[in-house]
């Protein structure tokens, strides 16, 4: 468990990685939190010809508050967003979120751009962005754009992110008044990759839902937005019924897969269960 | 039964002063804790090189060709080797014990000849100035592999049409023992009723902290080899290295320093450790090899993987009236050497339904080859299957008839006064305690109350379960366990003490240290017996130049047999320094004591002379001591059971949880165990031993699986993906102690190592179908994963 040889670079700014990738290509791969990346290098199922360290970019560190929404620089570690009052009060989401990511020894390396950059499909914050509509702020040659997270998304390990472009930093819009949050997942154990997981958003009257959000992680290749079973509880009480019918809903909307520790079926039940969980969570009643 | 503590005079359990039963802190935990450790890789020699195997990714693949030219010339390389020139320094070897009675095997190579037969089997080894630069090499290495039929699944191993791994041994099947007792026909033909149930325990493997590890380093200039080893038993591989490159024993010094872990891991021998001990000696320079995590899943022997059929007769009144089982189990392609793959089916066979009065028991167990990694004894070898069986047919039992499981306890286990017994399979037992013990555990647990909660639970939806298990442990192995079929492992141990000049006493011992506190228990001993304080004593352990010859720690022998090695030691000594000390007091010496390092008047504790001047006047001016007189400050005792082949011991579990029907995840809500150890030397490293040993059953219960494909490939060889217990869903476990100390020894120690792993799975078992039942459902496969709970109850 020796990685092969590569070589470093530690530049310190944006346009120096910019060079960088554009010269080595796809033989680059940038480092950040190293969490998923120094893993797979001693593993040797990777083995880039050479390793950008972007932790000189102090830049790409910190939360800030941007008027309607917050701005977090991609290199901000897990724990100074678990501990930030600013994301609690306006992104409780992510709060909710924070501890069910691994363990706090990766939380304290791990950084929040590095996770979403990652795309694994059973990480929490993906599905998070993509039920806070959540943007993604991509650097490179040609400039910054910024993409809305469902779009980022785009395939298992696959995002909007082209060659050259580096992940800069990831804005959420802060919750509205009467919109509320919940999170859960089911792991074999705590810190584990989730066997099914959900993030949830929506607007509450009492028990009413609306602008319901329900993104599900571990279910398919990508964050998948769950929009039959938002449609089927928009605007509706949550009661029985109406989780029932966002239950059955779910059918169409996931397609869940076998791995070594949860079949597909065991999949779908979870999230028929955390569905029922999340609605009954985000009704006022509770 | 007598009462050997009256029969000795001078026992060691009334000492004054004594260490005996104290929760003394381990002397070695200030080190370990302050990273000063010498753990294996610690290990830094001048010219060292590291060696890295390249694996078979096969399961079962001949070796057509293999082309190491590019790997020569990659940089930093020092050699690279195949099976062909590793078969000229190092000889082949054959798993088997002549007491296994028909246990075959075939020749094992420290690298693979011809045919590689498991996924992860080294094939080349390649040497370099560093890991990294092995591995490197290793890449630049090309083998034509021809693949051959693969045997997977041990079902059908046996099977005329399934090909046969070894074609030499004629079949798959390396060993079956039949075992009949009592009248089992008769008891099942009048039974009441009879209960069948199918039990499976999944393959899983020990994790150590530390990984295997070794450096080798051989002196042509003295034909010497000095060996760092992580292991678990120093002069059996003492052994085995210098009879299989062919050295005299002498010239082989293993050493082995602090050791991370090694639950019979480490107890071993592994063709890898076989392949650096012979590079170093071919190359003249030290070679190490560390195990790197994702080699260690497929490398190290994995455990348990059994399919057990189990048939209960019990009557109207809940009488047990006949046990039968018949284990299957699949070993790898291999027997592994030396203590073989046949024991852990054994204890399945020995020990089954051994708490129980019933006489009538069969048993058959089949253990057959396949293609997978080898498997052999991990901790508690055999119990969490046997006992999973044993307590699960008390339970099926128990359920048919509408008894509470408690009750068909209390009814059927031996009484504690019926010792000594033996068992329907002709072991026997000294004295177990499986009543006083449970009595214990039930008002720990408060049976009754829980019993009460479990109903009002259920009332509100809620499932509740209470689990119970008894065991019995095999701990203190005497020869029977390995030494009568012809492997060179030493039953007993010896331990060497020594007064120094200042008063000070090293004490060289045979049974080593893991991590476990083997150590502090034996310099409890030593300092009892001879009536020194802890800080005056220094302990060695693990170097077989050293320590008296011995056979490590294994079996839970280090506290119960090194610890009356020490006894003995320390009770030898003291007569000898008394002995001395009457000459210069000029006072009989059978008037004198030692206390608290002082030479003291036995009646009333005087304080006579301090230690430090017997040695300061032995050493320095035994001028003055008469001439005819010699004095002996160090001594060498021994210590082997003799009574009895094994200090059977026992211990029950108890637990209640509680199962979310919703996601088949449970809960624990409480975890007892009651243990019964004999005496108890130091509390404290006793309980932390019950209570890691649950933790590492319930790994095997709830989490712990090597998954493999149809093709024999691993699936899961990660810390991510191979799950092991980590403590946010770990319970918190109470222990409690009965103590019925052996009579075999004057300590009356009895091995703990064992309790908690053995009867984990059981309890669990059976809780998690107390909780179950009124839906419907039982769990019969371990892990027993959300998913299995779920289907039991058809929720998915």
């Amino acid at each position: 468990m020796k990685p092969a040889a590569f070589n470093y670079a530690k530049p310190s700014s944006v346009e120096e990685v910019l060079g960088l990738l554009s010269e080595y290509g796809d033989e680059a791969t940038i480092l950040a939190g190293g969490q998923s990346l120094i893993p797979t290098m001693n593993m040797r199922l990777s083995a880039p010809a050479l390793v950008i360290d972007i932790n000189g970019l102090d830049n790409l560190n910190g939360i800030s508050d941007e008027g309607d929404r917050l701005r977090i620089g991609a290199l901000t570690r897990h724990v100074e967003i678990e501990n930030s009052e600013l994301i609690a009060s306006h992104a409780p989401l992510i709060t909710l979120a924070m501890p069910s990511i691994a363990h706090p020894a990766i939380r304290n390396r791990g950084t929040f751009g590095g996770s979403v950059a990652m795309a694994d499909p059973a990480a929490e914050l993906p599905a998070c962005l993509c039920a806070l509509d959540g943007e993604i702020e991509i650097t490179g040659q040609n400039g910054v754009r910024k993409v809305v997270a469902k779009d980022f998304f785009k395939e298992l390990y696959e995002t909007d992110a082209g060659d050259g472009e580096i992940l800069t930093a990831i804005e959420i819009p802060k919750i509205s008044a009467g919109y509320r949050s919940a999170f859960d997942e089911l792991a074999r154990r705590h810190g584990d990759y989730a066997m099914c997981g959900i993030a949830a958003h929506a607007k509450v009257d009492r028990d009413v839902l609306s602008d319901l959000r329900l993104a599900f992680f571990a279910v398919g290749g990508t964050p998948v937005i769950a929009t039959q079973a938002m449609s089927a509880m928009e605007g509706k009480s949550v009661d029985d019924e109406s989780i029932f019918a966002a239950q059955s809903a779910l059918e169409d909307d996931l397609e869940p897969f076998d791995d070594l520790h949860c079949s597909a079926t065991l999949r779908m039940h979870y999230a028929k269960e955390l569905t029922k969980r999340m609605l009954t969570t985000l009704s006022a009643r509770n | 039964m007598p009462d050997t503590k009256s029969m000795i005079k001078d026992h060691v359990l009334d000492r004054p002063n004594s260490y005996i039963g104290r929760s003394v802190p381990r002397p070695n935990a200030k080190r370990l804790l302050a990273g000063r450790g010498t753990f294996t890789d610690d290990v830094k020699l001048p010219r060292l090189t590291h060696v890295a195997f390249l694996r078979s990714t096969y399961a079962h693949a001949e070796i057509v060709s293999i082309d190491v030219s590019e790997a020569k010339e990659s940089e930093g390389v020092v050699a690279v080797v195949t099976g062909p020139e590793m078969a000229e320094v190092c000889s082949p070897w054959v798993g088997v014990l002549t007491h296994l009675e028909g246990l075959k095997s075939a020749p094992q190579h420290a690298l693979a000849v011809k045919k590689a037969s498991w996924q992860g089997e080294p094939v080349v080894a390649v040497v370099a100035n560093t890991r990294a630069q092995a591995e490197d090499a290793i890449e630049l290495i090309d083998i034509e592999w021809k693949e051959l039929p693969v045997v997977a699944d041990m079902e059908t191993a046996l099977d005329p049409e399934t090909p046969l791994i070894h074609p030499e041994l004629g079949d798959n099947l390396a060993w079956q023992r039949d075992l009949d007792a009592g009248d089992v026909d008769t008891a099942f033909a009048n039974a009441d009723h009879v209960i069948e149930e199918t039990y499976i325990s999944n393959r899983h493997t020990g994790v150590c902290l530390e990984t295997r590890g070794i450096v080798a380093d051989y002196n042509p200039g003295e034909d010497q080899l000095t060996i760092y080893h992580s292991t678990q038993a120093p002069h059996m591989m003492q052994s085995l290295f210098a009879k299989h490159l062919n050295i005299e024993e002498h010239k082989v010094r293993v050493i082995c320093k602090d050791v991370g872990g090694s639950y019979g891991i480490k107890v071993h021998s592994y063709p890898d450790e076989y392949a650096t001990v012979a590079l170093a000696y071919m190359l003249k320079r030290p070679v190490k090899f560390i195990a790197d995590r994702l080699e260690s899943f497929t490398s190290d022997i994995h455990a348990r993987d059994h399919r057990v059929k189990t048939k209960v007769a019990v009557s109207n009144e809940g009488e047990i009236q006949a046990f039968e089982i018949d284990d299957l189990t699949g070993i790898g392609p291999y027997s592994v050497y030396p203590r073989t793959s046949g024991i852990e089916a054994n204890q399945v066979v020995n020990l089954t339904g051994g708490q129980y009065t019933n006489p009538n028991y069969r048993a058959r167990a089949q253990v057959v080859l396949q293609n997978k990694s080898p498997m052999c004894q991990y901790r508690a070898v055999g119990h969490p299957i046997l006992t999973l069986i044993t307590e699960g047919m008390v339970d099926d039992a128990a359920r048919k008839i509408g008894m509470d499981p408690l009750e068909i306890r209390r009814k059927n286990l031996v009484p504690d006064d019926a010792y000594p017994t033996t068992a329907p399979s002709g072991l026997p037992f000294e004295n177990l305690s499986h009543h006083a013990s449970l009595y214990k555990l039930v008002e720990m647990m408060d049976y009754d109350g829980l019993r009460k909660d479990q109903a009002e639970a259920r009332e509100q939806g809620i499932y509740r379960g209470i689990g119970l298990a008894t065991f019995i442990e095999v701990t203190n192995p005497g020869p029977a366990f390995y030494g009568v079929g012809g492997a060179p492992i030493s039953a007993q141990d010896g331990a060497t003490m020594r007064l120094d000049a200042k008063g000070n006493v090293i004490v060289e011992i045979g049974v080593t240290e893991q991590g476990q506190g083997a150590e502090a228990v034996v310099a409890q001993c030593a300092a009892t017996a001879l009536g020194v304080s802890m800080d005056k004593i220094k302990v060695i352990a693990g170097d077989t130049d050293i320590t008296p010859y011995g056979g490590g720690t294994w079996g839970s022998r280090a506290a119960g047999i090194g610890g009356e090695a020490a006894v003995q030691a320390g009770k030898a000594l003291r007569q000898n320094i008394v002995e001395v000390a009457g000459i210069m007091l000029q006072c009989d010496p059978s008037t004198l004591d030692i206390r608290e390092n002082n030479v003291v008047d036995l009646a009333d504790g005087n304080e006579r002379m301090a230690l430090a001047e017997v040695g300061r006047v032995c050493y320095y001016r035994p001028d003055t001591l008469p001439k005819d007189y010699q004095s002996e400050l160090v001594v060498t005792r021994h210590y082997v059971p003799k009574q009895f082949p094994f200090a059977f011991t026992n211990g029950v579990q108890g637990c209640y949880l509680e199962v979310d029907t919703n996601t088949g995840f449970i809960t624990f809500k409480k975890y007892v165990v009651v243990e019964d150890c004999g005496t108890v030397i130091n509390p404290l490293l006793v309980d932390e031993q019950v209570r890691g040993g649950v933790i590492q059953g319930l790994g095997g219960a709830l989490y712990e699986e090597c998954l493999y494909s149809d093709e024999g490939q691993f699936l899961n060889g990660t810390m991510a993906d191979y799950l092991v217990p980590m403590a946010a869903e770990m319970p918190d476990v109470e222990v409690g102690h009965v103590e019925s100390p052996t009579l075999d020894s004057e300590l009356g120690a009895k091995g703990a190592g064992e309790a908690g792993t053995g009867g984990a799975p059981a309890v669990v078992m059976n809780a998690l179908n107390d909780a179950l039942e009124p839906l419907g459902g039982k769990v019969t496969i371990q892990p027993f994963t959300p998913e299995r709970i779920l289907q039991a109850i058809g929720k998915i």
